[in-house]
């Protein structure tokens, strides 16, 4: 559609082209050399249309291959003295046997055919520049389309990178309550459905509250909380102004899941997950803090686990690689994000 | 009574055995533990018949646990970890549970281990863990015993390592640790990127090499950047020399 309509846009451009050359070779013709004006017409008609024509071959010719260089002169020259030689044998019939037309005719066939030359090659090059930039269009429309297809496909799967690990210890548990503690179990499968359901709903891209976002992690923290019993605890600290803001939905879980993994695996006592929330120019701060042991932290594992991902999705959304820090200081492991407001 | 001893980090995961396990009245768990450490004390005093044992656990995992016990009892794993990682060891545990696994499931489990018992008149196989199996991750630490104590060490930091009779001597800038393994279970868990076997005795790290220096005709020593020598054997010599583009 968009590609017929630029076509005919183009047919336009040149109808309108050829037309204003026949509108200044005939005034050239009367002013200078004196001719009535029927046969100035005549003859700016008859050579622009065969200029039209020429124009028209080496276009056609060029959108489906491009020539070498010095192919393409020899063709444009031929294309030149073709359309002279038509022109001197068609003017004669058409104009009428004028013998000062016809001496013109004659004298002028070299100028023509130079005049014929340039014209081809000034229509072949502006074509050639107009093809060019539609090519590079459709290139970088193709390419922006499947970056933005690569983007999405990425974000939903980072959003989605839901442990299994999690899931089937979470069964595990379940597992383990039904046998002894059924009222216990029911509870903790409606926590998990609600959890789950609320991972699958979510659009990849979709803004929410933190109010809600927290809502989410509380149904995490409490499905974790089931499985280490005593070992994890808690604390978020959050206040009303922060719990409007704005965040990409389920950034926050990974953090903690993080968190809580590394904290609960790098120590052997009890594990407290600090999560605070606080509102700073622009932005929306998230901190979560784990303890982990200096000695004996695996290198490797320095930032964690799952940040990788949490890094990349900020990265996909905001193109910053600033958004989420971490600190060790002495036993506590830090790590926070800063979501840009008012986007 | 057949001893055993649970070892999974979430108390509700060590229940549901403790559950399968009242169906069997001659098996008698002697203790219950949260991490491997505990596991590792609790193998060295009941010295139990069968272990029941989870991957994924505060700072050693199973296997790390394993590698610190002499002679390991037989091991039911008990994870959470998918299939893929479960393939690096299935030939070679007893069994391996995948959490959450049925009552069935775990009584085909232990009956397989019980007639496996009983086929060895009463001893179980030894050494169900046996060297070659590598964790489901990249090794970048490696466990060991110091006085009673569980050392986390980073690879890294390891010079050199030494065959010493039926243990290896690990050499840190600092220490030197002994643990009863093989040379040849170093060389196969460490980056061989890295850790090179220059000797029939010797596994030597990469970064901690300065210089290679002649020694007799044919013969050359490695110096460490700490000033130990280590002798390279022919194979050592130009196994070295190929890691190094020489």
């Amino acid at each position: 559609m968009l590609q017929n309509l630029s076509y005919r846009k183009l047919g336009i451009v040149y109808l309108l082209w050829c037309i204003s050359w026949i509108v200044l070779q005939t005034l050239a013709l009367q002013n200078t050399f004196g001719f009535g004006w029927e046969t100035s017409l005549k003859d700016a008609v008859i050579t622009n249309v065969l200029i039209a024509i020429k124009g028209y071959i080496m276009i056609s010719m060029m959108r489906f291959y491009q020539p070498h260089q010095v192919t393409r002169l020899g063709i444009s020259i031929a294309l030149a003295f073709l359309a002279v030689f038509v022109m001197e044998k068609i003017a004669p019939i058409v104009i009428g046997q004028q013998e000062d037309y016809l001496a013109f005719l004659e004298r002028s066939s070299f100028i023509r055919g130079l005049y014929c030359w340039l014209m081809i090659t000034l229509v072949s090059a502006l074509s050639w520049l107009w093809f060019s930039i539609r090519e590079q269009q459709e290139i970088e429309a193709r390419k922006t389309a499947t970056e933005k297809l690569a983007r999405e496909a990425e974000l939903s799967r980072l959003r989605q990178q839901l442990q299994p690990h999690f899931l089937f210890n979470s069964l595990n548990s379940i597992s383990a309550l039904a046998g002894t503690r059924p009222e216990e179990a029911r509870k903790m499968i409606q926590q998990l459905s609600d959890f789950l359901r609320g991972t699958l709903k979510k659009d990849d891209q979709q803004l929410v509250t933190l109010g809600e976002e927290l809502d989410h992690l509380q149904l995490y923290l409490d499905i974790e909380k089931v499985r280490f019993g005593h070992r994890l605890r808690t604390h978020i600290d959050r206040d009303d102004v922060s719990l409007g803001m704005k965040l990409p939905s389920l950034l926050l879980q990974p953090v903690v899941e993080n968190a809580i993994k590394f904290g609960l695996y790098d120590t052997t006592g009890e594990t407290i997950i600090r999560l605070m929330v606080r509102t700073e120019d622009n932005y929306l701060v998230v901190v979560v803090e784990n303890p982990f042991d200096p000695g004996t932290a695996q290198p490797k594992q320095g930032t964690g686990f799952g940040l990788t991902s949490v890094k990349r999705r900020l990265y996909l959304l905001y193109a910053r690689q600033d958004l989420l820090t971490t600190y060790q200081e002495e036993n506590v492991f830090t790590t926070q994000i800063k979501i840009p407001q008012s986007i | 009574m057949i001893k055993t001893v649970l070892i999974d980090d979430e108390p509700l995961a060590r229940s549901i055995v403790r559950e399968y396990l009242q169906a069997y009245p001659e098996m008698e768990i002697l203790q219950e533990c949260n991490d491997g450490f505990e596991g590792v004390k609790a193998i060295a005093q009941h010295k139990p018949d069968l272990i029941f044992l989870d991957i994924q656990m505060p700072k050693i995992n199973g296997f790390e646990m394993l590698e610190l016990i002499e002679q390991p009892p037989a091991v039911i794993f008990t994870t959470a970890f998918d299939e893929y990682a479960i393939k690096a060891f299935e030939a070679h545990a007893i069994d391996y549970l995948l959490k959450p696994f049925s009552k069935d499931r775990f009584d085909k489990a232990l009956q397989k281990w019980l007639a496996q018992r009983q086929q060895h008149d009463g001893k179980s196989k030894t050494m169900l863990m046996p060297e070659e199996v590598r964790q489901p991750e990249e090794r970048n630490r490696i466990v060991v015993k110091e006085a009673g104590n569980i050392r986390i060490i980073p690879v890294n930091e390891i010079q050199h390592i030494e065959a010493y009779d039926d243990y290896v001597k690990i050499y840190t800038a600092k220490e030197m640790f002994l643990k009863k393994k093989t040379m040849s279970f170093y060389e196969q868990i460490l980056d061989p990127s890295q850790f090179i076997r220059v000797h029939r005795s010797y596994i030597m790290q990469l970064s901690h090499l300065t210089r290679i220096e002649p020694l007799e005709k044919d013969t050359h020593v490695a110096l460490l950047k700490s000033g130990v020598r280590i002798p390279l054997s022919k194979t050592g010599y130009s196994k070295l020399k190929s890691v190094l583009g020489m």
